[in-house]
């Protein structure tokens, strides 16, 4: 099972392509929404890559409760154990 | 400092302020006069209506308004209440028997919208500790019925049974059961789901098959019943949900099964509890409408004549519709300043087609589209095919 470390740099290097904002550094404190400006598409186009680039199926019941990188680190490593 | 109230749309009223110094009239549609189920007067204009969803024409179908009007003249405007208590009407029941007898499957239920249709099953036939999986482009009534649950909920990509597949797969070890959503034809794009490969994972899994026939009910299979019946595979399906605001030219919604047990919904499902039903002269219009639509195949041939017609010209025209031809024609931007620019030209040469923006669209780009119907006229088709082809030069 990955590290939290490993999980983080996967998912920075799936959202870095995504972000508009020139030379912003991805790190697990940013705001997906407030500081990445990512909208309800890109977000669901990020969740495919996720899926599958770990193997799992993220159920999108799980989006409220996610705000920051590092809120997505921890559900993704959760949903990694649960496979 | 705490947020205010409405600071939280801030986005969205900037972005709205933007589109209305580009276009004006998007934000004021309004149908002032509405002389037949294809023209109508908008912002003093008369324009050809083809964005309607009025797949058969029979909103002013002569029958269907006649026996509407008999029946509030008998029974009233309304029913007053919700279908557990005074809102049961005879009328409500003897159409819950004939669409049983349409799509041959023992019960069926009806809601006063298809929106309600969708949150009342897809909330509650299954719970916590269950699945529901799907298609991403599904219509937001079903989102939002899943979201009223409280099943689990994952995506499978856009018709991808290969996809789908792979989320069964890792569900296998869970051992719980997982209702799987499709629709019969998409609204925005026009597509049909690949279902016969959607119920061959069903039955390979195990699991339940929803199929919402809202835009294909009168419009698929050779007696209209939708993909189910065009495919082949009406027994494996296991709920069919629809709308009576398309093809049957009014509003309401149903669903119908073989599962016996799909009438406890009737007190287990809080949107079927706590709404008032569909009033007298909504359910005698609907009655009608499923009786012509029975009597009447010629309107379903008529419907695909004139999407075969008008997808042909503007499939020749270079726009980018999708890959094949149906009722639901719609040409797709990456600019959405672009699709401003050709829906306002239409309009002006008094054509009336939606204009669909993300998120609503399937890859946030805009939409142009167009549904057309039995009741449009081979020249009204024409008409709005030489609007487009005098816009192609304006295509970014």
């Amino acid at each position: 099972m990955p590290k939290n470390e490993e999980v983080l740099q996967q998912i920075v290097d799936i959202l870095k392509p995504k972000v508009s904002k020139d030379g912003l550094e991805v790190t697990a404190e940013l705001d997906l929404v407030n500081d990445l400006g990512l909208d309800s598409l890109k977000v669901m186009e990020i969740l495919e890559d996720l899926e599958d680039t770990f193997d799992i199926s993220i159920p999108i019941n799980i989006l409220p409760g996610i705000r920051t990188v590092g809120d997505l680190v921890v559900k993704i490593q959760k949903l990694t154990e649960d496979k | 400092m705490i947020m205010a109230l409405f600071d939280k749309f801030e986005q969205l009223a900037n972005t709205r302020q933007a589109m209305e110094e580009k276009c004006s009239d998007f934000f004021n549609i309004v149908m002032e006069d509405i002389s037949s189920a294809t023209e109508a007067v908008v912002n003093g204009q008369k324009v050809i209506l083809a964005g309607t969803n009025n797949y058969l024409g029979l909103t002013f179908n002569e029958e269907c308004i006649r026996a509407s009007c008999l029946a509030a003249e008998k029974e009233g405007t309304g029913t007053t209440g919700s279908r557990m208590a005074n809102g049961t009407f005879s009328g409500h029941v003897a159409l819950e028997h004939e669409l049983s007898d349409f799509f041959g499957r023992g019960q069926t239920i009806i809601f006063s919208t298809g929106y309600v249709a969708n949150l009342a099953i897809l909330s509650t036939i299954v719970g916590p500790g269950e699945v529901i999986l799907l298609d991403a482009d599904c219509h937001a009534s079903i989102y939002d019925g899943c979201r009223l649950g409280g099943a689990e909920v994952i995506r499978f990509r856009h018709n991808d049974a290969g996809d789908l597949e792979k989320r069964l797969q890792r569900l296998e070890k869970r051992n719980t059961n997982v209702l799987i959503v499709v629709e019969g034809l998409y609204s925005m794009m026009g597509d049909r789901a690949p279902l016969a490969d959607i119920v061959s994972l069903k039955k390979k899994y195990g699991a339940y098959l929803v199929v919402d026939e809202a835009h294909s009910l009168g419009v698929l299979g050779q007696n209209g019943r939708g993909l189910a019946e065009e495919a082949g595979v009406e027994d494996s399906v296991d709920f069919v949900i629809g709308t009576f605001s398309k093809s049957l030219g009014a509003i309401g919604g149903f669903c119908s099964s073989n599962h016996p047990e799909l009438n406890l919904m009737r007190y287990a499902s809080r949107p079927y509890v706590f709404t008032a039903s569909s009033s007298p002269s909504t359910i005698a219009s609907t009655r009608t409408a499923l009786r012509v639509m029975r009597a009447k195949p010629e309107l379903k041939h008529q419907l695909w004549h004139n999407a075969n017609l008008l997808y042909s010209r503007l499939h020749g025209l270079d726009f980018n519709v999708g890959p094949e031809a149906s009722p639901i024609i719609a040409v797709q931007y990456t600019n959405v300043k672009d699709a401003l620019v050709i829906w306002n030209g239409l309009l002006e040469l008094g054509i009336y087609v939606n204009m669909v923006l993300p998120p609503a669209t399937p890859d946030g780009g805009a939409l142009l589209r167009c549904s057309l119907s039995a009741a449009h006229t081979t020249a009204q088709i024409e008409k709005i095919g030489d609007a487009f082809a005098s816009l192609t030069g304006n295509q970014g």
